[in-house]
């Protein structure tokens, strides 16, 4: 790719790539994988456990070699370009455990001092919220504090692509915010982030578009209000009826997409508000039947993938 | 505002750190091998000449004795009352010899015991000059007392090659080994680091600690017994560094695919057990079979304690340690290279 034409570098992806596969024995990880990120966009990819998110992800890290497919990041082959690619990135893993005996600020500065240009790890303790914890040995944190420090470490080369994997997760509510916050900035700054995860509410907030992964392939892709409107039933109608309608009397209103039962609540996806929930009532006063709760809300990517694989995000 | 460090520099200094903060690593590396020395050195320490128990019966104004008290630096006497108790004294090991004065005297011992027959030419030696026995051949002794000859003089040097092989296998391959357990590894190799930097940095903090590590051996050593450093300072130094380095070699090498701390301790106790026993660290390696000797003298700790031997108790130069120096330095340089090709980034 010529960088001489401005043109040509801002429309090129950020990340792209082609029939990614890779196995491990007998398990096909990522399993013929397509993705095309564009720079400044925050793109997620949403799947459960084991359905080849972190396999997909460090492959494009260039940590990990693909068996099989085509990676290009900011232009740049992983064979060719290692070093120069590495200095534009930054990294995440899923679990890291930095070394306990060392300060937050040691470890930043080792880490900056791997890139050959990067920010202040000053400025970056503050960015994160980490300025009191400077001095503090990395044992002596708390989960969130140590993921925050993971993520000053991949920004200490000022990198254009930010990689995460599983950024948040096993944080409390409070320290999940506050990454997000910092995630926001980054982005808000004109760069480009891939994260994954399996929370909805991740994807959802922070992702310009995400990639519902399952079993190493994506099998929906759009903004998150996209792959909403894409169901046939966006709208979901929780009730909860003595004694409870069966999936067979559910079936028979109008516009009813998926239908699950979580305890005794009914979670019903239909086209229209204005034709299911009459319909609904009529049914359960021809029954007899007393309604003792119902809501509804607009369908979520929690919605989405329930839709596409049958299956809950976080049933494992 | 901090300046960035380039990465080799920040990459050992990092690890010299996370070393000095291990309470535990700090004691193997300095406080193990000088309590070691403390008790090999106590338990084989040299006493004077050993003392020779006698036993005198009838020890008074008459018999030849009288006037003749046994006197010799090299007994100790005791009288009993009656030749029963001298006896008894003698069956149950408490003197060597018992002495009868009679006329003649008789000198009561067991032939077949060393000391009863040391004990018997020192008696008579004794009280025959104290007779006025002229010998008629006039002689001079000259005493030895010869510092680097004792069993601490060899031991040092020895414990000395032991701790730098214990801490460069041990020291470089555990860091390795948890690093990759903790996914920091991984997750270097995720920036611009070269791979090369951070092996580099396993053995430059190592030989950080390898001058300190040497000094409180050799001051240990020089100052609580005395032993001798007749050779160059510097060439030690060098030997020591060599072996260090090679020894580094093998903790790369030990460490370059294993996955686990288990799986690390196993290959390291296999490197390393063999030479705590073969190559001459607590007795001398020349005691095992001559086929064996080849092999025995190629280890790499046989020719880092063979170097530091002849350095410090021989006073050897550089030339008496070139087949030495050769051995450790393709060691080294073969296992950096094969550590190198196999390592297990991830």
């Amino acid at each position: 790719m010529s960088e001489n034409t401005a043109k040509a570098v801002s429309v090129a992806p950020a990340i792209l790539c082609r029939g990614l596969k890779k196995h491990f024995g007998e398990v096909r990880a990522v399993d013929g994988l397509d993705l095309e990120i564009r720079p400044g966009e925050c793109f997620g990819l949403l799947g459960p456990n084991g359905a080849g998110k972190t396999t997909t992800i460090e492959i494009l890290e260039g940590l990990t070699p693909p068996d099989a497919g085509e990676v290009t990041i900011l232009g740049r082959h992983w064979g060719e370009h290692e070093r120069e690619l590495r200095a534009r990135l930054g990294v995440s893993l899923q679990e890291t455990r930095f070394s306990e005996k060392l300060t937050v600020f040691e470890m930043l500065d080792l880490f900056r001092s791997l890139y050959p240009r990067g920010r202040d790890p000053e400025l970056l303790l503050r960015d994160l919220s980490l300025e009191e914890k400077r001095d503090a040995r990395i044992g002596k944190l708390s989960g969130g504090q140590r993921q925050r420090l993971a993520v000053a470490c991949a920004l200490a080369g000022d990198p254009e692509i930010l990689f995460l994997d599983e950024p948040t997760t096993g944080l409390d509510p409070q320290s999940r915010l506050q990454l997000w916050e910092k995630f926001e900035t980054f982005r808000a700054a004109g760069r480009t982030v891939l994260l994954t995860t399996h929370y909805m509410e991740e994807a959802e907030r922070l992702c310009d578009r995400v990639a519902v992964v399952d079993h190493g392939k994506i099998i929906a892709q759009g903004t998150p209000a996209e792959l909403v409107a894409g169901l046939h039933a966006p709208h979901i109608v929780e009730f909860a009826s003595e004694p409870a309608l069966s999936a067979e009397d559910l079936k028979a209103l109008p516009g009813v997409g998926d239908c699950r039962k979580r305890d005794d609540r009914w979670f019903v996806g239909v086209a229209s508000l204005v034709d299911a929930v009459p319909a609904l009532l009529a049914r359960l006063d021809r029954g007899g039947a007393k309604l003792l709760s119902l809501s509804t809300h607009r369908a979520t990517l929690e919605d989405v993938f329930i839709s596409l694989t049958g299956r809950e995000l976080r049933d494992e | 505002m901090s300046r960035p460090r380039p990465a080799l520099a920040a990459l050992t200094r990092a690890r010299v750190l996370e070393f000095i903060r291990e309470p535990e690593a700090v004691f193997w590396v300095f406080a193990f091998p000088i309590i070691m020395a403390v008790v090999l050195g106590f338990a084989f320490r040299e006493k004077g000449p050993e003392k020779v128990s006698v036993g005198v019966v009838g020890a008074g104004a008459a018999g030849p004795l009288a006037g003749h008290p046994l006197r010799s630096p090299v007994l100790k006497t005791t009288s009993y009352a009656t030749l029963e108790d001298g006896l008894q004294a003698l069956r149950t090991g408490k003197i060597a010899l018992l002495v009868e004065n009679e006329d003649p005297l008789i000198y009561h011992f067991d032939p077949t015991r060393p000391d009863a027959r040391l004990a018997r030419l020192e008696v008579d030696d004794a009280i025959q000059r104290a007779a006025g026995r002229n010998d008629p051949v006039p002689f001079k002794e000259v005493e030895m007392h010869d510092k680097g000859s004792r069993y601490i003089d060899f031991l040092l040097p020895g414990i000395l090659g032991l701790n730098l092989m214990g801490t460069g296998i041990w020291g470089i391959g555990f860091g390795i080994v948890n690093a990759r357990l903790k996914k920091t590894l991984k997750l270097m190799t995720a920036t611009p680091m070269r791979r090369s930097d951070f092996l580099l940095a396993q053995i430059l903090s190592r030989l950080f600690f390898l001058l300190l590590e040497i000094a409180a051996i050799l001051a240990f050593g020089v100052l609580a017994f005395g032993v001798p450093i007749r050779g160059s300072l510097v060439l030690l130094l060098a030997a020591a560094l060599l072996g260090s380095l090679s020894f580094a070699g093998l903790g790369l090498l030990v460490a370059a695919r294993a996955k686990t701390i288990e799986a690390a301790s196993g290959l390291m106790n296999l490197v390393m057990v063999p030479m705590w026993l073969l190559s001459g660290v607590f007795f001398s390696a020349d005691r095992f079979p001559n086929a064996a000797q080849p092999l025995i003298r190629a280890l790499p700790l046989t020719a880092l304690n063979d170097a530091l031997r002849a350095v410090m108790l021989e006073g050897r130069g550089a030339a008496a340690i070139v087949v030495q120096a050769a051995i450790l330095a393709a060691w080294g340089i073969a296992s950096f290279a094969v550590a190198l090709k196999i390592f297990r980034w991830q």
